[in-house]
């Protein structure tokens, strides 16, 4: 799934990367506990988080991951999205709660693994 | 060509920006020939073992070393030392306070990613003394 299709199935906002949007994701997975991304994650581009700090993005940078999405609103700050744009990864923000955006991906055919 | 030695210092001052020095090896890393899943990896392994150096004992210093064969990653810390290393090692074990769980860590996965990511792992602990982690991922 393209990150201009992930975009458009959660309404969300791009904050930085916008002309990132053509690259292309094959799995996702969704987690507030970097702990347990960093324990199961494997080849997953995409990040669904309601967890908001620059421990995210560290995080997705250490897993080679293309996208994060914060879920329920939140809104990281300028820090956060500075730090994911030095490391090439593209940042949005969903109204949507997690189940919710977890399960439109997953139904338009975006795997957990 | 002799091994690429590289050192970090960790600061323990502040959780939130922890994962600056894993970053740092992961660009130099990168410049390297080396196979992607053995840079991530090692990112990993790093990652985990800073966030524990800052949330346990308050910094320390990493030695990283790139041979032909492995990348050697040596967490060295000052800290209080871990008193049952065996239940440090169990999943979901955990001394971590809530600030570290404030940050989506401190849920007692650190260690055992560590080993999960690593393809040999050597902890050196005494209470009192600090701890030194040393981890290898070997270069396939």
């Amino acid at each position: 799934m393209y990150l201009y299709e992930i975009r458009d199935t959660l309404q969300a906002t791009v904050l930085c990367g916008e002309e990132a949007l053509d690259r292309e994701v094959r799995s996702a997975c969704a987690s507030d506990f970097m702990s347990d991304v960093l324990a199961y994650v494997k080849d997953q581009g995409l990040l669904l988080t309601g967890m908001v700090n620059p421990q995210v993005v560290r995080t997705a940078e250490m897993m080679d991951m293309k996208c994060i999405v914060f879920v329920r609103g939140k809104l990281p700050g300028p820090d956060i999205v500075e730090l994911a744009r030095e490391r090439d990864i593209v940042v949005m923000r969903s109204a949507l709660r997690m189940f919710i955006a977890c399960g439109l991906l997953y139904s338009r055919g975006l795997a957990g693994e | 060509m002799g091994d690429l030695k590289l050192t970090y210092q960790v600061d323990g001052g502040d959780l939130l920006q922890a994962g600056e020095a894993s970053s740092q090896m992961k660009m130099a890393l990168k410049k390297l020939d080396l196979p992607p899943e053995v840079i991530r990896k090692a990112s990993i392994c790093m990652y985990e073992g800073e966030i524990n150096m800052v949330i346990h004992a308050d910094g320390g210093h990493v030695e990283v070393t790139v041979g032909m064969d492995a990348i050697t990653i040596r967490l060295v810390d000052q800290g209080p030392g871990i008193p049952d290393v065996d239940k440090a090692m169990e999943e979901g074990f955990t001394t971590a306070g809530d600030v570290a769980r404030d940050l989506g860590f401190g849920a007692g996965m650190g260690l055992p990613n560590m080993k999960r990511y690593s393809d040999e792992m050597e902890i050196d602990t005494t209470v009192g003394v600090g701890t030194t982690v040393t981890m290898r991922i070997h270069i396939a």
